[in-house]
C-alpha cells in the first residue's frame, strides 16, 4: 500500500479579487522510502500542495475544498486538530526554503530541535539533548555538543539548513517534504545539502517529496518526477524516463531553459515566453495553451486529461492533446525542439547514480536505531 | 602600506567567542558594561532594601515608629542632632525619614503589583488578539480604544469613588488602566511574527497554538515588553502619588510617598523641607526605572547580540 495517496486535491484561496485555485485537482501517490520530485515554476502550486499535506494552509484565506490525503491509511483531511498535530513533525516533517528565517532567532538550536522530541516522543530535557547531539552529528555539524546552546545567528546559511534537516529528522518521520531546500543557498553549499539529503534518504529510507523549480536538483535525487503547472500536474514519469523522453511541451520548455556554463554558442538562454496564467480566471482549455508554441484550436476549447502517452512506459502520463494517441506531437523529435541536449546527457548520468530499488521498503528492515521510536 | 592599513591589520585582537552564551547570561554580560543601567539598578536595589528593612531600621537605628507623634516636636527642621530628625518632622511631630521608609513599601508595592497585572494582562491580550485576530481582536481593539479615549485621571477618580480606596484597589485600578500599552505593542509584534517562517516551522513540528504563542512568539517580544513594564511601574508609582495627592489613594496614617507629598504641600510655608523627601524619592525611583529598563532592553535585543 502506498504511504501517501493524494486524490483530487483542491486548495483555494478566497481573496477580494476572486477565488485563486492554487491547487486544482492534484492526485499522486508515494510509496514508503520513495523520493518524488515536484517541479514547476513559481506560483504553480508546489508549496501549497506541500502545506496542504500537513493541513497548514492559512485559513482564512485558504481552504482545502475537495479531495483526500490518505497518509498511512487515514485521511488527513478528516482528522481533528489533535490528530493532525500528532502527525506533524512525528510522521511528516518539512524542510523550508530559507534557513535564515525558518529558525527562531531567540531560541537556542537545541531547544528548537528538541521541541519535536519532547512533543512526540515525550523525552525529557536531558534525553532530548542527547538525541539532539546525535542528530547534529548526523547532519554533519562539527563539534555538535559544543554548539547545542548556540543561537541561529551563530550559524552560516548552510549550517542552518543542516539544523533544519536535523529538526526534520528528529522523530524519524516516514515522509519529509523538502520545499526548495537549496534555493536560498549558494551553489557549493547546495551540492553539499543535496548530497546530505540523498544520503539520509537512502540511509533512513525516508520518503521524500522534493519541491523545486530546478530540474537539475531533482535529477540526481528522485525516482519519479511530477511536473506541475497552474495548480495541476501536467506530466508524471520516472526520472530517467522524463529526461529520456519528455512528452509535454511545458517540460520541453523547462529543459530548454536550463542554463549552461560551457556556453560556446552565441545563443541566448531560451525562456518560456509569457507568464503563468491568472489562477483566478485560468484559460478554459489547456492551462499552458497561451504560451505553447505547438498549440492548436482544440487546446483552447477543451482541457486535456492526464493520460498515458502512446509509445512510452505505462506510468508515463501527460496532459497534452498533442501527445495523446493520434496527436500532432506524437512523432515530434523533442531533442530537435529543445536544441542542444548536452546538459541532458550530464543530468542523465546523474540520474543513473540514483538506486532505483529504494522504493520498496518496509519498517521491518530498518536499522535498529531507527525503530527506536516504537521502543520508547 | 599606510599607517592606517597597518593598524587595521594588527587590530583584530578578537576576543574568543563566549561559548554557550545563553540569552540571559549574554544579556547580563552586556548589561555589566552599561554604567548608567548599573547605577540605576543599584539605586533601585538600595531603595528596595531600605523598604524591606524599614522595620529593623526604624527600631534599631532611628528609634522611632512611623506612627509616633509628638506635638511638641512638630515642624522641626532637618538637623543632624539625631537620625530621626535628618529630614525633620511633620505637623504632628512624626519623623519624616521613618515615614519615608515605610512609604517606600507602599509605593514600591503598588508599582510592582500594578506592573505585574499590567504585564500579565497586556501580554495575554496582546498575544491572543495578535495571533487569533478575527472577532476577539476586534473586541479587544474596541475595548482598548474606548479605554484610551477616556481621560485617565477622570477614569481613576471615577473608579476610586466607586470602590473604597485601599492598597489592593489602587493596584487593581492602576493595573487595569495601564495594560493597553503593552497589549498594543505585543499585538503589533505578534501580527508580524506570526507570519514568519519559523512560526510555520514550529507548527510543522506539531506545536499547538498556545505553544507557538508562548514558546516561539513571546521570547521575540519580551525584551521590549520588559522596558515597557519598567516604564509602567514608574507610571504606576506616579499615578499612586497623584491619587494620594488628590486624597483618593492610600489613606493616612499609612504613609505613601504620594500622600506624604500631599501632606507636605498643605503646610508648605511651615515646613518646606517636607516636600524634598517624597518628591525626590518619587523622581529618583521613576528615573532609575526608566534608565534600567532602557539598559535591559538594549542588553536583550537579539539584533545587538554578538556585538559588544
Amino acid at each position: 500500500m502506498a504511504l501517501l495517496e493524494v486524490k483530487d486535491l483542491h486548495t483555494n484561496f478566497f481573496t477580494r479579487d476572486g477565488v485563486v485555485k492554487a491547487v486544482d485537482g492534484v492526485s499522486f501517490e508515494l510509496n514508503a522510502g520513495e523520493t518524488l520530485g515536484l517541479v514547476g515554476e513559481s506560483g504553480c502550486g508546489k508549496s501549497v500542495t506541500a502545506l496542504s499535506l500537513m493541513r497548514l494552509i492559512p485559513q482564512p484565506p485558504g481552504k482545502i475544498t475537495q479531495g483526500q490525503i490518505v497518509f498511512d491509511g487515514t485521511d488527513v483531511l478528516q482528522m481533528d486538530e489533535d490528530e493532525v498535530r500528532g502527525i506533524r513533525g512525528n510522521n511528516i516533517a518539512m524542510i523550508f526554503q530559507d534557513p535564515m528565517t525558518s529558525l527562531n532567532p531567540v531560541l537556542t538550536i537545541s531547544r528548537q530541535i528538541s521541541e519535536a522530541l519532547e512533543l512526540h516522543l515525550k523525552m525529557d530535557r536531558s534525553e532530548a539533548r542527547k538525541r539532539t547531539t546525535e542528530l547534529l552529528d548526523l547532519v554533519g555539524i562539527p563539534s555538535a555538543k559544543k554548539r547545542l546552546d548556540d543561537y541561529p545567528h551563530q550559524f552560516s546559511g548552510g549550517m542552518r539548513q543542516r539544523v533544519m534537516i536535523a529538526m526534520a529528522l528528529s522523530c524519524n518521520p516516514k515522509l519529509i517534504l523538502a520545499d526548495e531546500p537549496t534555493t536560498a543557498l549558494d551553489v557549493t553549499i547546495q551540492a553539499q545539502i543535496l548530497d546530505l539529503l540523498k544520503n539520509l534518504a537512502q540511509e533512513f529510507r525516508t520518503a521524500f517529496i522534493l519541491i523545486t523549480h530546478d530540474l537539475g536538483v531533482v535529477a540526481g535525487m528522485t525516482q519519479r518526477i511530477h511536473v506541475m503547472y497552474a495548480g495541476r500536474i501536467v506530466e508524471k514519469a520516472d526520472t530517467g524516463e522524463l529526461f529520456a523522453d519528455p512528452k509535454m511541451p511545458y517540460t520541453w520548455g523547462l529543459l530548454r531553459s536550463i542554463p549552461r556554463l560551457d556556453e560556446r554558442r552565441k545563443e541566448r538562454l531560451v525562456p518560456i515566453e509569457g507568464l503563468p496564467p491568472d489562477l483566478i480566471a485560468p484559460p478554459p482549455g489547456c492551462k499552458f495553451e497561451p504560451r505553447c508554441q505547438y498549440r492548436r484550436d482544440i487546446c483552447r476549447e477543451k482541457e486535456p486529461d492526464l493520460v498515458a502517452v502512446p509509445g512510452a512506459k505505462p506510468d508515463h502520463l501527460a496532459r497534452c492533446h498533442g501527445t495523446q494517441a493520434g496527436g500532432w506531437l506524437v512523432d515530434t523529435d523533442w531533442r530537435r525542439e529543445i536544441g542542444d541536449t548536452r546538459v541532458l546527457e550530464e543530468i542523465k548520468q546523474e540520474v543513473a547514480s540514483v538506486p532505483a530499488e529504494a522504493a520498496k521498503t518496509t519498517t521491518a528492515d530498518l536499522p535498529p536505531e531507527l525503530t527506536q521510536k516504537e521502543g520508547i | 602600506m599606510s599607517a592606517a592599513g597597518q593598524a587595521v591589520l594588527s587590530a583584530p585582537a578578537v576576543e574568543p567567542r563566549r561559548s554557550a552564551a545563553g540569552l540571559w547570561s549574554d544579556a547580563f554580560y552586556r548589561l555589566r558594561r552599561d554604567r548608567t543601567s548599573i547605577v540605576a539598578l543599584a539605586v533601585l536595589a538600595l531603595i528596595v532594601l531600605l523598604a524591606l528593612g524599614a522595620d529593623a531600621l526604624a527600631t534599631s537605628f532611628f528609634h522611632e515608629s512611623f506612627t509616633h507623634q509628638d506635638l511638641l516636636e512638630s515642624y522641626d527642621p532637618p538637623s543632624l542632632a539625631k537620625p530621626s530628625l535628618w529630614l525633620g518632622t511633620d505637623e504632628i511631630g512624626r519623623s519624616q525619614i521613618v515615614r519615608l521608609l515605610y512609604g517606600a513599601r507602599v509605593s514600591l508595592a503598588v508599582g510592582a503589583g500594578a506592573g505585574l497585572i499590567d504585564l500579565t494582562v497586556g501580554i495575554a491580550i496582546g498575544l491572543s488578539s495578535g495571533y487569533f485576530r478575527g472577532w476577539w481582536d476586534d473586541l479587544m481593539q474596541f475595548l482598548i480604544s474606548t479605554l484610551n479615549s477616556i481621560p485617565a485621571l477622570f477614569l481613576l477618580l471615577f473608579i476610586s469613588v466607586l470602590f473604597s480606596p485601599g492598597p489592593v484597589t489602587i493596584v487593581a485600578v492602576i493595573g487595569f488602566l495601564t495594560w493597553s500599552g503593552i497589549a498594543l505593542y505585543v499585538r503589533g509584534q505578534t501580527f508580524s511574527l506570526r507570519e514568519r517562517e519559523f512560526v510555520t516551522a514550529a507548527r510543522v513540528v506539531g506545536a499547538d497554538d498556545l505553544r507557538v504563542m508562548v514558546r516561539h512568539i513571546l521570547p521575540n517580544v519580551l525584551p521590549l515588553v520588559i522596558v515597557l513594564a519598567a516604564i509602567d511601574v514608574g507610571q504606576a508609582i506616579l499615578i499612586e502619588s497623584a491619587l494620594s495627592y488628590l486624597g483618593l489613594g492610600i489613606d493616612p496614617p499609612t504613609p505613601s510617598w504620594g500622600n506624604m507629598l500631599q501632606n507636605a504641600t498643605q503646610d508648605l510655608t511651615l515646613g518646606p523641607w517636607l516636600v524634598w523627601g517624597p518628591g525626590l524619592a518619587i523622581s529618583v525611583t521613576v528615573l532609575c526605572l526608566y534608565l534600567a529598563g532602557d539598559g535591559i532592553r538594549d542588553a536583550l535585543d537579539p539584533r545587538l547580540r554578538g556585538t559588544e
